[in-house]
């Protein structure tokens, strides 16, 4: 049996607007990844020396391939806001739905935290003046950003395009005019990577680097959240998405190549600005300061993208009583989920002032990984309850279940990444996470209707 | 199947599980913070003889940390601040049963709840 695919209905009440194009699409996952390759790569290299932070760039990006081909068809199926929350709800069962849209809000509200806090620090660094402090350009961004999303989506994303467009540009020209083919006038690879500390730790240090290898692409999965406002969510999202991986891709090679033959991997591993740096360090004013607005576009760009989506898994747990249905209100003019966006700015700022970058990062990573966890599975479920056929896809990834397997073996290698150097932090979150689960799950799932959450238009699932 | 109605939620409840929620994020997130649990498990290997050779800078390496305003004094603690990659098994399996423990927790209770909702979806049909 074949069903259309139609979008969510939600009864009488306003709704978001499908306004969206494939290059918004791409322009909200590359604009929240972008920062990654500006600061958080590097710290790969700290894990594990500059050759492991290669290393993983490339096997990350194989765990982001994988992500991306199941996230493409899954979404491009399930088309409603929420992204993978939503997915989780009509395929898993409401819990993990919560759960997932849990590890969706802290993933982005601590990537923004963390693009918030390497904006504060690049201006206070580049000011370079004694005394000022990072929080007042945090609270502006942070603050701004918020009114932006509370004013329109297709604004918002309109001014991700530009700004993730042009900190993109800045990488490529970073990286050719360095002259690239040429080793010894600018880069200096053979006498910075050396047999001797290429890798500084040995092959665990690989491993340990799997877990800021993540923030390579952290985000790209965020193009999901943009399914309820996407004019063709079949044919944007698959294609938004895997352009977007693409661009990231090219975006990290480079990046690597560049910072890896410009600067000792002691430093690269520890420095909040890896690609400013190596502006500076090509000796030209106008790199270096073409890099510094970079910088600062790709933390803006990111920050904008991840208050979008963390709102908008926020709004969907209200919308259906997983969490108090106020938070699930459209604003009558803009059509934004207002509510969610403010409720989230203060949690935003306390974070970004108590948390350091690579604390804020490292939660944001976590969430991500046990979303990626959830994924691979999800996926196996997804084929088993409605089989090829059953229902129309609007992609279908080749080469199941491959991509499954290997998103979750990388998984389960990037939770013992984190436990090497971060054990604690991991722990912590599993504990918040396990013990909000059992909260929900005795407690507040009473106020949540039953049927009215399926609301695809699916035959039975298979088994059921 | 008989439709279930959940109960209306007062505006005080909806208030409390607000709270609830803030303060489960505050203390899962902040408390690591504030207890010193968070960040990366690093120490110093302090070196009596603070020059660019004895800390492994070749003089490449060396003119780079001198172009970023560094000397071997102040680079020290960057350079010599290294990972300890100990595996405490005890920890790591504690960590893997609780992650395991949640994991399958997830999945078996949402599968209880999934039917519910399977079995009022299509029943009414």
């Amino acid at each position: 049996m074949t069903t259309a695919l139609e979008p969510a209905i939600h009864g009488d009440r306003v709704s978001l607007l499908r306004v969206l194009g494939p290059a918004h699409v791409w322009a909200l996952g590359v604009g929240i990844v972008l920062v990654g390759e500006f600061t958080g790569w590097n710290f790969s290299a700290d894990k594990g020396g500059t050759l492991a932070a290669l290393i993983v760039c490339w096997v990350v990006g194989l765990l982001y391939t994988s992500v991306a081909m199941i996230d493409s068809e899954v979404t491009s199926t399930v088309a409603a806001a929420g992204g993978q929350y939503a997915q989780a709800k009509h395929i898993v069962g409401p819990l993990m739905a919560f759960n997932v849209a849990l590890f969706l809000v802290f993933a982005y509200t601590m990537l923004e935290v963390s693009d918030a806090i390497l904006l504060g620090d690049t201006i206070v660094a580049k000011a370079g003046v004694d005394g000022l402090t990072h929080n007042s350009f945090i609270a502006a961004t942070i603050v701004v950003l918020a009114w932006l999303n509370y004013r329109g989506v297709l604004m918002t994303l309109n001014v991700n395009f530009v700004i993730t467009a042009i900190a993109y540009v800045s990488i490529v020209i970073l990286f050719f005019s360095v002259s690239p083919w040429t080793q010894g006038a600018v880069l200096k690879l053979n006498e910075l990577v050396t047999p001797g500390n290429a890798l500084p730790y040995g092959w665990i240090g690989v491993i340990a680097a799997f877990q800021f290898g993540i923030w390579y692409y952290l985000g790209i999965e965020g193009t999901t959240q943009a399914a309820e406002e996407v004019r063709s969510p079949a044919r944007s999202l698959p294609y938004g998405t895997m352009a977007g991986m693409i661009t990231l891709l090219i975006a990290a090679a480079m990046t690597w190549y560049v910072c890896a033959s410009l600067m000792p991997w002691e430093y690269l591993g520890v420095t909040p600005y890896p690609l400013w740096d190596a502006g500076k360090l090509t000796g030209s004013p106008l790199l270096e300061n073409l890099l510094f607005i970079a910088t600062l576009l790709a933390a803006i760009a990111s920050a904008n993208g991840c208050i979008n989506d963390a709102a908008r898994a926020w709004f969907s747990l209200g919308r259906d009583r997983y969490l108090p249905s106020w938070f699930s209100a459209v604003h009558p003019k803009y059509r934004t989920p207002y509510r969610s966006i403010l409720f989230l700015l203060p949690i935003a700022l306390a974070f970004a002032f108590i948390a350091d970058l690579n604390q804020a990062i490292t939660f944001s990573i976590l969430s991500g990984v046990l979303q990626y966890t959830f994924m691979s599975i999800n996926i196996m479920m997804f084929r088993k309850k409605w089989p090829l056929g059953t229902i129309r896809r609007g992609y279908t990834h080749p080469f199941h279940p491959l991509p499954a397997i290997v998103l979750f073996c990388l998984c389960v290698v990037t939770f013992f990444a984190i436990f090497l150097g971060f054990g604690s932090q991991l722990s912590a979150m599993v504990a918040f996470y396990f013990l909000i689960s059992v909260w929900f799950h005795f407690y507040r799932y009473k106020f949540v209707r039953r049927g009215d959450q399926f609301t695809m238009p699916w035959p039975k699932p298979q088994g059921y | 199947m008989s439709r279930y109605i959940p109960p209306e939620q007062s505006k005080a409840g909806q208030v409390f599980d607000i709270v609830v929620v803030v303060v489960a994020i505050f203390v899962a997130l902040w408390l690591p913070l504030k207890l010193g649990l968070a960040g990366a498990a690093k120490s110093i290997d302090a070196l009596d003889a603070k020059t660019w050779e004895a800390l492994g800078q070749n003089p490449t390496m060396a003119g780079i940390w001198e172009k970023l305003g560094y000397t071997p004094e102040t680079a020290h603690d960057i350079i010599q601040n290294r990972f300890h990659y100990v595996i405490d098994w005890p920890t790591l399996i504690i960590m893997a049963v609780v992650l395991i423990a949640y994991f399958v927790f997830l999945f078996r209770a949402s599968d209880r709840e999934y039917r519910d909702v399977i079995n009022e979806k299509f029943d009414d049909k």
